[in-house]
């Protein structure tokens, strides 16, 4: 018989926690070893919402990859299109006219809001303060009736194409995203009066899950958790794209890096990014909203009935699409959640030979450990919260 | 990004301290890339890490690529940046794909013996390279991922298995080769049996 050595003190039990939880902020799956109340260990099982949309994309034409790749990020649908189409547009060198270059960061920037709209209110719900699930998401509905009015689509709008926007923004958008972005800044002030004094909330995120810079960077996390670590790093300013050079902004960052500094950057965010929205409304330059190529871009629709050559370009654009040279671009972008570098691999013809994301969530999901390892489980999920991974884009 | 000569002086540097690491190297849309000898990619990915006035510190991205009628099928990239002067530069390893050593294969006689003798006898039918996970921690996942999608053995990785795919898939899904559809859908005729 063997004697079996029990050490009460120090009793390590197996918890799962998902793949289904609200808590887990969409189908995550945690196998954590439980002390007490305390985690030992932590291990994240991914790979439950994998749909294999990088493969699907090798088979479409180009311009048809764009709705695919919304769909892996659902929350930040306009910065996938964008590096798709950024990445595409650096393939066949094309520019893209002034005009579209503004509308793209508007609603990059709209969309950046209504990402971390999502997160503040999911988050401060699983810190027990429900009510601000109701004013965020308030706020969000104008942000998707704006992409509604502009793009016909609340979410997934394929708005962005390869040379510039679909469309040009209806009559009346103007005046109400102009009024959008002078009441987020008030909103966002309310949000704060909710939540900074609120003693619950103070005591659940100041200094928990602190992880030191340079472990952030070894992990490879980048945005917000990065910049709550006191790393200024923002590819808006980094590598300068669209309209960012021309309009001001500040980078907001943390100084300690817990929970309360990622809640402090991702809400100063928000108000920066009404001002870049402010500021590309009043610099909206005139010009055309998609480029002139009619080798890469569809022509107008009331040419159609008049220019045989444009009926042509049409038919060619539509049935096979058009073709790119060999050749590989890697286009990175500041996704509300970091670096969202967008791979392509042309092979010459109308179809990409490889579409890789290299998404935000994926990376930063690797620090979690080292946030939550050491913690209470109660922490565990505020971290996970405060980490805000977006699981269709972790699993794509 | 370095422009194309500077691209150049990286490569003459690295031909001092590793000769024969860097194969070649390609500026092409703007982007520098160093293809490296697959044996040798820690060497390369060491240099520029560790290199004063290089620094390339931050792995961005790591991903694979199956180029599949070229001949080396495979490669592996890695996304390097310097933080400092905000310069990206790629490192692109090509790897062949590894023919089974045991059944019938091609006409080579090879009774000497001498290479593939060597190569381990479970994981020798895919194509390896060595793992980075030592310099870039970053790469843990991305590796993960590469090998789930690709098949590609990073050797020396800590815990190497599918991440995204079930573990007990078979096949490796982003190759070119492998099929698109054909997928049985779980569930799809249990309405019919009850009805």
């Amino acid at each position: 018989m063997t004697e079996q050595v029990v050490d009460r003190d120090r009793e390590i039990m197996t918890v799962n926690v998902g793949p289904h939880h609200p808590a887990t902020h969409g189908v995550l799956r945690l196998v954590v070893d439980l002390e007490g109340e305390m985690v030992r260990e932590l291990r994240p099982v991914i790979g439950y919402v994998h749909t294999g949309i990088e493969k699907s994309c090798e088979s479409q034409s180009y311009w048809k990859v764009i709705p695919f790749v919304e769909r892996m990020d659902y929350v930040s649908y306009f910065f996938q299109m964008e590096a798709f189409c950024g990445a595409v547009e650096r393939l066949v060198d094309l520019e893209i006219p002034p005009r579209a270059k503004y509308l793209r960061t508007i609603f990059l920037e709209l969309n950046r809001i209504h990402s971390h709209l999502v997160w503040l209110g999911t988050t401060a719900l699983d810190l027990g303060a429900i009510s601000m699930l109701w004013y965020c998401f308030r706020e969000r509905d104008k942000i998707l009736d704006l992409f509604e009015m502009a793009t016909g689509q609340r979410m997934h709008t394929r708005y962005f194409q390869v040379g510039g926007v679909i469309e040009d923004i209806p009559l009346g958008f103007e005046a109400k995203c102009r009024a959008f972005a002078e009441e987020m800044p008030i909103r966002v002030g309310q949000y704060e009066d909710l939540l900074d004094r609120n003693e619950v909330f103070l005591s659940r995120t100041k200094g928990v899950g602190i992880v030191p810079r340079e472990r952030l960077l070894e992990l490879g996390v980048t945005g917000p958790l990065l910049r709550a670590a006191g790393e200024p790093w923002d590819l808006r300013k980094a590598t300068p794209y669209l309209a960012y050079p021309e309009v001001e902004f500040k980078i907001p960052v943390g100084t300690v890096g817990d929970n309360y500094d990622r809640y402090r950057v991702r809400v100063a965010e928000m108000v920066e990014s009404s001002r870049i929205v402010a500021q590309c409304l009043d610099a909206l330059p005139d010009g055309p909203h998609i480029a002139d190529d009619r080798k890469y871009v569809l022509p107008p629709r009331s040419e159609l009935s008049t220019s045989m050559e444009s009926l042509i370009h049409h038919f060619k654009l539509v049935t096979e699409g058009f073709r790119v040279e060999p050749g590989e671009v890697y286009y990175a972008i500041e996704n509300p959640r970091g670096e969202l570098g967008c791979f392509v691999v042309a092979d010459g013809s109308a179809k990409p030979a490889r579409v890789h994301y290299r998404d935000p969530s994926f990376v930063n999901l690797q620090a979690f450990r080292d946030m939550a390892v050491g913690t209470y489980v109660a922490d565990m999920i505020a971290s996970l919260g405060m980490l805000d991974p977006i699981l269709g884009g972790v699993d794509r | 990004m370095p422009d194309a000569p500077g691209l150049e002086l990286i490569r003459g540097e690295i031909e001092r301290d590793c000769p024969g690491a860097v194969l070649a190297t390609s500026f092409d849309r703007n982007q520098a890339a160093l293809i490296v000898d697959p044996a040798r990619n820690l060497d390369v990915l060491r240099w520029l890490k560790e290199q004063p006035g290089q620094r390339y510190t931050f792995l961005s991205s790591l991903h694979a690529a199956d180029y599949l009628p070229a001949q080396p099928r495979f490669a592996v990239h890695y996304e390097l940046i310097n933080r400092d002067r905000v310069e990206r530069i790629r490192v692109k390893a090509m790897l062949d794909e590894r023919r089974p050593a045991g059944p019938v294969s091609d006409t080579s006689p090879a009774p000497t013996g001498a290479g593939p003798a060597s190569s381990p006898p479970a994981g020798g039918e895919l194509p390896e390279i060595d793992s980075c996970v030592e310099l870039f921690p970053t790469a843990e996942a991305q590796e993960r991922e590469v090998f789930d999608f690709f098949g590609i053995v990073f050797r020396g990785h800590p815990n190497l298995t599918r991440i995204l795919m079930p573990d007990d898939y078979v096949g490796w899904p982003q190759r070119r080769d492998f099929p698109i559809g054909g997928e049985p859908v779980t569930f799809t005729y249990s309405e019919a049996r009850y009805d």
